[in-house]
């Protein structure tokens, strides 16, 4: 019971951000910079491709964490970069605009593709082994728990923002979820003009 | 040639006014509800999400909770980003101050439908009962929108 209060009491102030040493964790968030030419992952396209890191580099690249169970968030995302690629217009047709799933337990690429039927065709999702979707997470420096619910049901939170990536494959901004709309398509051409 | 310019123009005054029917409302005691919506979902398995808007001209209000029939498990939550992770929590009750509104909207409060009985499926209706502290239960017609839906189809006469 003791370590049961104590546990809630962790959780509490994680979730409030006292604990000292997160702090830190708040000041890396977005200024760690993640390269897709360091990162190692594999993962599987909703189309049953394999889809490794390095295959991004030379164009811009949009990446958000994300599953379809998830009724609020996601679809808002999914309709917000459909908004962006067509304020791009033809510029968008050199962007990768990919899905991460947090939920590789449900979200099999035959999942995902019914899915994102809904949306914006030019949007990949990506799953594959619990493990590799982890490493995939840590490499871009996302976070997902998996968060029980009391029917067995089961929910995920997870890293919201959507990261863009410039065609020499580093971080060039991150598009949070309650940004004003309009700095959005700026930061994606910002990052379309970076060099390879 | 005049006269179907003129009807030309008139067409495009009227347009605007009927492509989006004036929201369904319901009044009961001090509160308002008006503007609910749903996304279709594909298949049961996923939940479903609840918005609505709820204007109250009395003094302190509280929606205690949600019921409706295409549910087994509705529940108040809240998309909380934190440090840029998104979670959604319950919220117990949500606070409807004096002469004021609230809206249940995308990226904020919300009614989460879980343990769907029903496919929702893009232009048919299902009501959604609100559990209200002081003006009891009100039960509105929910539109279901598709999925990519991001606002209500209707204008709100608030």
């Amino acid at each position: 019971m003791v370590a049961a209060v104590g546990f809630m009491l962790a959780v509490g102030a994680w979730r409030s951000g006292d604990l000292p040493w997160q702090q830190q964790v708040t000041e890396t968030v977005g200024t760690r910079g993640a390269n897709l030419g360091t990162m190692s992952w594999q993962l599987t396209s909703h189309k049953g491709e394999p889809v490794s890191p390095q295959s991004w580099i030379g164009q811009t690249s949009l990446v958000f964490f994300g599953f379809t169970w998830c009724p609020d968030v996601c679809p808002m995302t999914l309709l917000n970069i459909s908004d962006w690629l067509e304020e791009l217009g033809p510029d968008a047709d050199g962007l990768a605009v990919h899905l991460v799933s947090v939920d590789p337990e449900r979200d099999t690429p035959e999942v995902l593709a019914d899915y994102l039927s809904n949306f914006d065709p030019r949007i990949s999702g990506l799953t594959g082994a619990p493990d590799e979707v982890a490493k995939a997470a840590d490499d871009f420096n996302a976070t997902y728990r998996r968060v029980p619910r009391d029917d067995g049901d089961y929910t995920v939170d997870h890293t919201a923002g959507v990261m863009v990536f410039g065609p020499d494959g580093r971080l060039s901004s991150i598009i949070d979820l309650h940004d004003d709309p309009k700095f959005a398509v700026p930061k994606i051409r910002r990052a379309m003009e970076r060099e390879v | 040639m005049m006269n179907s310019t003129a009807a030309a123009f008139v067409l495009a005054a009227i347009l605007p006014a009927t492509a989006f029917a004036e929201c369904v409302e319901v009044t009961q005691g001090n509160v308002t509800v008006s503007a609910a919506w749903s996304r279709a979902t594909i298949g049961t398995e996923r939940p479903a999400v609840f918005y609505v808007t709820v204007r109250n001209d009395g003094s302190e209000e509280r929606l205690m909770g949600i019921e409706t029939p295409v549910a087994d498990v509705p529940m108040l939550h809240e998309t909380v980003v934190e440090n840029g992770a998104a979670r959604m929590s319950y919220v117990e009750q949500i606070v409807i101050a004096p002469i004021d509104a609230v809206s249940l909207e995308p990226g904020g409060y919300h009614g989460m439908l879980m343990d769907l009985q029903t496919e929702l499926v893009e232009g048919t209706t299902f009501p959604v009962t609100l559990l209200f502290e002081k003006s009891g239960p009100v039960t509105i017609d929910t539109a279901v929108l598709p999925l990519r839906a991001r606002e209500a189809a209707c204008e709100e006469a608030l």
